[in-house]
């Protein structure tokens, strides 16, 4: 089962997937694998496992504190690979969402075979960018790995048709200006950078950044192949599991029920 | 040269020092520092825009700064020592005359709302002080340990008009507040201009920080021929992020004779693990958009830095410095906050001159280089700021307060 396969058997059901999104280690180890696993049982069609770092400047407080949390709780990159095993044996698909220096510290080549082997599709990178990826370019096709970069309202023509193309899977789209963290209400600016984007690719897009809603998702389901959740999960996680199960249930019925966009 | 002329220095067009540098950021902010680059390739090439911030630095920061001969001081060296004298600046450091020259690029590209971040707070009122001269919103994010070892700064920002944000996440010191400025930035880029204080983050900052500090590298040049006959034997600069030192070197970086010295926060020592001595202890990785040499755990995880000088508790630096380490045109080493403040000390009791603790570190290194130059030798030291932020620190360490004699 690769990327596209997952974006497929979503079409083919007439519905956008849902991606949600935990850091491994968070609350724990283990107790990041049972959640991750509830929430594929729960609807999710993949899971991002985030790779908890210090300094992470894309994210809000829900997931700096997540990340911090995991830290100060003794998380290491090697547990990282336990978490996506733990989530693949289950049947689950995965890929992990990191920050670039952990990798770089790890080794770019040993971090791609080491996600290979414990059944991880691919790495989202928010803050590595094509032109700086040729390392990342040379590893993920030597151990078949997914590539998503993003790209985000600013981005011009130019950038959005070079960054599908190094992009590999599906490409995820920000939907606002800014850091992660749930929102109220969906970003105006979503729909028409979507839209930019299919001028230049026929990839799959995620959109993510400030979902936490089934209605919401609904409504981002109306015009993009994948749904993005992360801080709502990451709250989610930080109260129970049955909260986690709740929370993709919600969700897994809103990117079934699209509404048209506005 | 002019300050601005290019050299075979500058990096590629991504922002490549060797392999150092380019831009390790959010896509979401690919547009705003490309926009950046691009107006800064025309101003540096724009007379009205270059005499512009000539204009400022000489009339309003106070330009051109002295260079003072030390020759008390010097005979603890064991080598002739002149001090450029960066702390008679206006706002009292180097930090002008980075903030004046990103402050007109602000104007230029039309925005209104600045946003900065600060260690010591050195950068922080600076660039509090070039919005109120042109009238700019200004945002300033501090560590809240760091508002609270430098009081009077945030006191100064304010009344300059600046909203000073403690932050208090991560180790709430100067690597966080710049995650917080970037945190704002990707947010409101339509209307703001991140004003980052040192020669690091992702291209096109290293290359126009540097420039608009090689100002300091100029002067020192001139007036050294002018008042000693000849170019020094070596010129020793404080490292945190790099900005005053990778000024100062580029006054001398062609002069293959004139060794360029840089001095890292060695806090309680090396073996301790207590300090911010990146270039001699880091390794390569990618820390505010660049890759440098960084301190880092075996898992890439950022550690943090420590040091007496809040300016120099920095656990990344510029890539331009990890750059000329690796070619051996620039050497590195660290002293400790002992050393740092036993020059601190020296400095102001043998020339009446109170130097800020960052700049207390190139004086220390001075005292270590000098002996093997000997009486004829000759060292020009950046003395970056003045030490009146300082005094707290002081007071608590040589026990001012109580009858305490440094």
């Amino acid at each position: 089962m690769s990327l596209t396969d997952v974006f497929s058997a979503a079409r083919a059901e007439s519905r956008a997937a849902l991606i949600g999104y935990l850091p491994a280690g968070f609350p724990t180890v283990e107790g990041s694998k049972d959640h991750l696993r509830s929430m594929i049982e729960s609807g999710c069609d993949l899971v991002e496992v985030g790779l908890p770092f210090s300094d992470p400047v894309m994210d809000g407080p829900t997931i700096q504190a997540a990340a911090e949390q995991a830290l100060s709780a003794g998380f290491r990159v090697r547990d990282l690979f336990d978490v996506v095993a733990a989530v693949s044996d289950a049947g689950g698909r995965a890929v992990v969402m990191t920050y670039w220096n952990p990798v770089l510290r790890y080794g770019v080549d040993a971090f791609a075979r080491d996600l290979a082997a414990a059944g991880g599709l691919g790495i989202i990178t928010p803050d590595l960018v094509p032109d700086e990826a040729d390392d990342w370019m040379a590893a993920s096709a030597a151990h078949g790995l997914d590539r998503t970069f993003l790209v985000a309202p600013s981005s011009t023509e130019e950038r959005i048709a070079m960054t599908a193309r190094a992009s590999s899977g599906f490409l995820y789209a920000t939907a606002v200006m800014g850091v992660t963290g749930a929102r109220d209400v969906v970003s105006s600016a979503a729909p028409a950078l979507v839209a930019r984007v299919r001028e230049h690719t026929t990839l799959p897009i995620g959109v993510g950044l400030g979902v936490r809603s089934g209605a919401q998702a609904a409504e981002i389901a109306g015009f993009a192949d994948g749904v993005i959740v992360g801080s709502a999960f990451v709250s989610a996680a930080g109260e129970s599991d049955a909260a986690v199960r709740a929370l993709a249930a919600d969700l897994a019925k809103g990117v079934r029920s699209a509404v048209a966009p506005v | 040269m002019g300050q601005f002329t290019p050299t075979p220095h500058d990096p590629d067009a991504r922002g490549h020092f060797g392999p150092w540098g380019g831009r390790f950021v959010p896509e979401a902010l690919i547009a705003a520092v490309d926009e950046l680059a691009a107006e800064y390739d025309k101003a540096r090439l724009d007379p009205e825009f270059v005499n512009e911030f000539k204009r400022l630095l000489r009339d309003f920061a106070g330009r051109p700064s002295l260079l003072t001969e030390a020759p008390k001081f010097a005979e603890h060296a064991g080598t002739r020592v002149w001090l450029k004298r960066e702390d008679l600046n206006h706002t009292g450091s180097h930090k002008i005359n980075n903030v004046l020259g990103q402050a007109l690029l602000t104007k230029r590209m039309g925005k209104q709302r600045v946003i900065a971040e600060t260690g010591a707070g050195q950068h922080g009122v600076a660039t509090a002080t070039a919005c109120a001269l042109l009238g700019l919103d200004c945002v300033v994010y501090m560590g809240e340990v760091d508002t609270e070892r430098q009081a009077l700064n945030v006191a100064r920002m304010r009344l300059l008009g600046a909203e000073v944000i403690p932050v208090k996440s991560g180790s709430r010191t100067l690597k966080d507040a710049i995650n917080e400025a970037l945190r704002d930035w990707v947010t409101n880029v339509d209307d703001t201009h991140y004003l980052l204080g040192t020669a690091a983050g992702p291209h096109p900052f290293p290359l126009l920080v540097r420039d608009f500090h090689r100002i300091i590298g100029i002067e020192a040049r001139e007036q050294i021929l002018e008042k000693a006959g000849r170019l020094p034997d070596a010129v020793v600069a404080c490292v945190g992020g790099g900005s005053n030192a990778i000024g100062i070197f580029h006054g001398f970086i062609d002069d293959a004779d004139v060794r360029l010295v840089g001095v890292e926060p060695g806090g309680s020592g090396l073996d301790s693990g207590s300090h911010g001595a990146t270039l001699t202890a880091g390794t390569p990785g990618s820390l505010h958009g660049a890759m440098s040499y960084v301190m880092q755990d075996q898992d890439g995880q950022i550690t943090e830095a420590h040091s007496i000088s809040a300016g120099l508790d920095y656990p990344g630096v510029g890539p331009e410095h990890s750059h000329l380490k690796d070619i051996g045109r620039a050497e590195y080493f660290p002293v400790t906050d002992a050393e740092a403040m036993e020059a601190f000390a020296l400095l102001s009791r043998t020339e009446g001159i109170i130097p800020a603790i960052e700049s207390s570190h190139a004086l220390a290194g001075a005292l270590k280089l000098g002996p093997s130059l000997g009486p004829d030798g000759l060292l020009v030291v950046n003395l970056s700021g003045r030490g009146d932020k300082d005094m707290d620190t002081a007071v608590k360490y040589f026990g001012l307060a109580d009858g305490g004699q440094a």
